[in-house]
């Protein structure tokens, strides 16, 4: 596509057409605060934040759905854009709990960020602010509604990429509010998959991971980047650890897997990591079967036993006596040398698959 | 075509009003609220009764609806003479002194309409009385006059001779050129030039186009649209079917708020019938050009008039007015090249088509062409529908149209443009009334609501009631918005209850500006309008309300002080009694007293003292 030039903040940018300006100003450095934008879903511009001015166009446009033009000339932070904006902070913080001392996004929010870089203590107007109750009746996600900025992400994340439309805004204005059909609950709704993206997308402490919650502040969590176990998508995962303990698990924005995006499996299903039940080392039976009595043993021994075995059945009942069953939490690669293993070297079909209905 | 020609004569004809009286009672919204029916009943009673050869039919709204019911009684040969604030009691005498005896009843006339005949002595003849001089009726000629529920009567006045000549003489784009010439502009509110609008959704790519009708009228106090779709609906179809014609659609889409079931009533009987007729549908009047037509209910939201969101609400979605562009002429239903206007701008087609652009644009300004349709409410003697040309200052409409101030009070603002308008003082009575001088004075052209107010009336609380009502239907889309109109109305509340500070008139001020200049859709962007126009033009009241605790127009309540005259009480107690606080105090026949700390502000006291000893501050 054709390049177009403009000038953001007296600096000169060439951008290829259709770029948002936005877009264009990130690109080179140049800050501008969102809050409903997310390049990963389709543009909403409601959270206003985002304006700028842009000469010869009427008011404050939303540079987030704004498309570059040749010759444009923006200015990204005059004083009636920053004043626009530290009143938008203002609006917002006024119908906000007073609350970043205890809460769980509080160090990894964009309104407390925002409010902190334009110096917005949202003490300029006192009047009503909304008192909904929490929602908290399922395991996965706590929902507090006092919190919503009303972005929009999380109706969009449901519906453009876990495409279940499980939540929209309803009602109007002040009252507006995010919540499913009929004012049920997530889980009273049976619809939502509880896949969690909607939490993920959330700017505020809106949305939140219940399992994390009171687990440690943000800036003492350790962030390591890992492959899901559950199966063999291997989505990228962004692990928080403090002190060996999971705290919370978010996707890892790679946009060859999965680009940030899990299934409820990955996010909520991280407590496995740490179950008493868990098996962490090789066992043998040691009583009859069905009886339940096993040893620990070393990967060496297990594997010489379990090759020892696999030899004698064949020798003795023909390799159709042999059958592998393997997992879905295994990788595509694990999966593939299961199945080469047993037709190349057992020498039988005799493949399935825990997943297989 | 040529039947259809052929059929208009025969219908002009017939319709030189026969041998027979006829009896036409006003039966649009506000003729049914003042009474219609209950005179429509007693005049057919009466005719029955007396066994006389008599026509009874209905018509719509003639625009005089401080006049309703309105009844039109017209004899063979002679003028149409028209009622006003007829009664059913009313009924007998009218029926005897008129129909019998040839003699209008010239106390209760408002107007006649005497066409070639000889006009009555004593009646004011239209056009030529001052109600009628100044107005030019376009869209609003056929209201009051003719049944708007016949395609006959349309016919017979004009009606499809605009369609017949588009099909059978011009290109689409010699359709939209003539459009473009007459300069008419969008009358929905934000005054797009509509030939220009045109031409967008006919260059657009794309097999399949739409034409939409925005009739949502949301407006508190509005009924322009609702005037002209009860009166003429086919008048609206006919603009229609010429726009889908010019840009190349073959399905349109009416969407009327479902508070007006006569209007979707009609316009349902309106579409039938033009489609039995071939004028509406497949392959219309043989030219092989097909257009459906389909009526859409809105849900009772103000944004669905925003065409986004009024897009979004026929596809079934929430009404959230979206960014543009993409504007709906690239981008509008179900992702399709849309046209959409509004009522009286279809409406404006018809005649345009049929006297040329040329004509059109002889009237009005220089930007500003045509005519527009008001609704003038408030507090003015002759509230009602009008129709002017485009450039009329207000002081005329206001003072020669619609007679003044009630009760020959003091003028004090006129709100023009709907909620999102703003209030104009004295000193602008003499603005044309076009898009760009009211803009500049801080109010908008909008759809047409004009509410005056008089000397009563305190703009505090104006400002506040707008804000109430733009508060309450914003869509919660936008951060400004959403969260501004909330804290606005609260900052105007404070300050009604005597609880502002000066500071607080900086905050709203600036708060206006910001929503006018971030808000997404028209609404948010023009919803300070009334607060920043009444500050700018009325901040001694603000003030007066801050710092002297005093409300100068005597409206809002917690700043009212009521006092006795201790000269004038006579200490009968009647005050004493009729107060629900016990804020009443005294010795019978000693002056009483009030109490201000119990006093709630209701008036009761002032209503009940016959001596005048209790006044209002
Ligand atoms: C909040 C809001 C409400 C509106 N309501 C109406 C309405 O009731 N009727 C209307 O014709 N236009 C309304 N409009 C204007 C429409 O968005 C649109 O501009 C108009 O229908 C275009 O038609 P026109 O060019 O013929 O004026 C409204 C706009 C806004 C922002
Ligand atoms: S958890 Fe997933 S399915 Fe449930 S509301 Fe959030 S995004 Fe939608
Ligand atoms: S819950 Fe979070 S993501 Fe959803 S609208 Fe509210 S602030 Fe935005
Ligand atoms: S300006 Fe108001 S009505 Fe328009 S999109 Fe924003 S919140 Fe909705």
């Amino acid at each position: 596509m054709a390049d177009v030039t403009l000038t953001i903040d007296g600096k000169r940018i060439t951008v290829p057409a259709g770029t948002t300006v936005l877009q264009a100003a990130r690109d080179n450095g140049i800050f501008i605060p969102t809050l409903c934008h997310d390049p990963k879903l389709t543009p909403w511009g409601g959270c206003r934040l985002c304006v700028v001015e842009i000469e010869g166009m009427r008011g404050l446009p939303a540079s987030c759905v704004t498309t570059v033009a040749e010759g444009m000339v923006v200015q990204t932070a005059s004083p009636q854009v920053v004043e626009a904006r530290k009143m938008m902070l203002e609006l917002l913080l006024a119908n906000h709990p007073r609350d970043c001392l205890t809460c769980s996004k509080s160090g990894a929010c964009s309104l407390q960020d925002y409010a902190y870089y334009y110096g917005v203590r949202g003490d300029k107007f006192h009047g009503e602010k909304h008192d909904y109750p929490l929602e908290d009746d399922n395991p996965f996600i706590v929902r507090d509604m006092n919190k919503c900025i009303l972005c929009g992400k999380c109706i969009r994340v449901c519906a453009e990429v876990q495409v279940n439309n499980v939540i929209d805004f309803a009602h109007r204005g002040f009252n507006t509010r995010v919540t499913p059909a009929m004012d049920l609950t997530l889980r009273e709704s049976e619809e939502c998959v509880f896949c969690g993206n909607c939490v993920q997308v959330c700017p505020v402490g809106a949305l939140a991971e219940k399992a994390s919650l009171w687990q440690g502040r943000e800036w003492e969590l350790t962030k390591v980047r890992t492959t899901c176990t559950f199966c063999g998508v291997g989505c990228n995962l962004e692990v928080s650890v403090k002190d060996d303990h999971v705290v919370r698990v978010r996707g890892y924005d790679n946009p060859l897997v999965n680009s940030g995006w899990l299934c409820v499996k990955g996010r909520f299903g991280a407590d496995f990591a740490e179950s008493p039940d868990r098996i962490t080392r090789p066992l043998i039976r040691v009583g009859e079967r069905g009886e339940g009595r096993f040893r620990e043993a070393t990967w060496d021994e297990a594997l010489d036993y379990t090759a020892r075995r696999l030899q004698e059945i064949k020798e003795q009942y023909g390799s159709r006596a042999i059958a592998a069953l393997s997992s879905a939490r295994c990788t595509n690669e694990e999966n593939y040398l299961m199945q080469k293993f047993m037709r190349a070297v057992i020498g039988t079909n005799n493949v399935d698959h825990c997943a297989r209905t | 075509m040529q039947d259809l020609k052929e059929w208009r004569e025969t219908l002009q004809q017939q319709s030189h009003r026969g041998d027979r009286p006829s009896l036409t009672v006003g039966m649009s919204t506000c003729g049914q609220a003042a009474g219609g029916a209950k005179v429509m009943a007693a005049l057919e009673e009466e005719i029955a009764r007396r066994g006389l050869q008599v026509d009874i039919s209905q018509t719509s709204c003639i625009g005089m609806c401080y006049a309703e019911p309105i009844v039109e009684v017209a004899l063979p040969g002679k003028p149409r003479v028209f009622y006003g604030d007829v009664t059913p009691e009313r009924v007998p005498t009218l029926v005897e002194k008129h129909v019998l005896q040839g003699e209008p009843v010239r106390e209760w006339a408002l107007i006649q309409l005497s066409g070639e005949a000889t006009p009555y002595e004593g009646i004011p003849v239209m056009p030529g009385s001052t109600y009628y001089g100044r107005q030019v009726r376009v869209v609003t000629s056929r209201l009051g006059l003719t049944n708007p529920e016949s395609l006959e009567e349309y016919i017979a006045t004009g009606g499809y001779e605009a369609l017949e000549k588009v099909l059978g003489q011009m290109t689409p784009e010699q359709v939209i050129e003539e459009i473009k010439i007459s300069g008419l502009r969008g009358r929905g509110g934000a005054g797009f030039p509509t030939g220009l609008k045109w031409s967008f959704t006919r260059q657009a790519p794309g097999d399949k186009k739409y034409v939409v009708c925005n009739a949502d009228e949301g407006d508190p106090g509005a009924f322009m649209d609702r005037s002209v779709l009860e009166g003429d609906p086919f008048s609206v179809i006919e603009g229609m079917t010429i726009a889908a014609y010019a840009i190349g659609a073959d399905e349109g889409y009416i969407y009327c708020r479902a508070e007006y079931p006569l209007a979707i009533k009609r316009l349902k009987m309106a579409i039938a019938a033009a489609g039995e007729k071939g004028l509406l549908g497949r392959d219309i009047l043989g030219t092989g050009f097909n257009f459906d037509l389909h009526i859409k209910a809105g849900a009772g939201a103000f944004v669905c008039g925003e065409e986004t969101a009024l897009l979004a609400s026929i596809e079934g979605r929430q009404g959230m007015p979206r960014v543009r562009p993409p504007f709906p002429a690239q981008q509008g239903l179900w992702g399709k090249p849309t046209n959409i206007n509004n009522v009286e701008t279809y409406a404006n087609v018809p005649f345009i088509i049929k006297n040329g652009g040329q004509w059109f644009a002889s009237m009005g300004t220089e930007k500003s062409k045509g005519t527009k349709v008001f609704c003038l409410t408030g507090k003015i003697k002759k509230t009602g529908l009008i129709e002017v040309p485009m450039g009329i200052t207000l002081r005329e409409i206001i003072f020669d149209i619609a007679g003044g101030i009630q009760d020959d009070k003091q003028f004090k603002a006129v709100q023009i443009g709907g909620p999102s308008g703003g209030c104009l003082p004295e000193d602008k009575l003499d603005l044309p009334v076009d898009y760009e001088s009211l803009t500049a004075a801080g109010a908008i052209m909008g759809s047409g609501g004009m509410v005056v107010m008089d000397e009563n009336t305190c703009m505090v609380d104006v400002a506040r009631f707008f804000l109430n009502f733009t508060q309450a239907e914003s869509c919660g889309k936008c951060t400004p918005c959403r969260e501004g109109t909330k804290r606005m109305l609260e900052i105007l509340t404070r300050i009604c209850e005597g609880e502002g500070r000066m500071e607080d008139l900086d905050t709203l001020e600036t708060l206006a500006r910001v929503v006018k200049n971030t808000a997404l859709c028209g609404l948010g962007q023009t919803c300070p309008n009334p607060i920043l126009s009444t500050l700018q033009y009325f901040r001694h009241e603000y003030e007066a309300h801050i710092k002297d605790k005093r409300c100068p127009a005597h409206v809002c309540q917690a700043l009212l002080v009521y006092t006795i005259d201790a000269g004038k009480c006579t200490g009968c107690g009647a005050c004493a009694r009729a107060c629900p606080a016990g804020a009443i105090s005294g010795e019978k026949k000693q002056p009483h007293r009030i109490d201000p700390a119990l006093c709630i502000k209701c008036g009761s006291c002032m209503e009940k003292c016959k001596f005048g000893a209790i006044s209002r501050l």
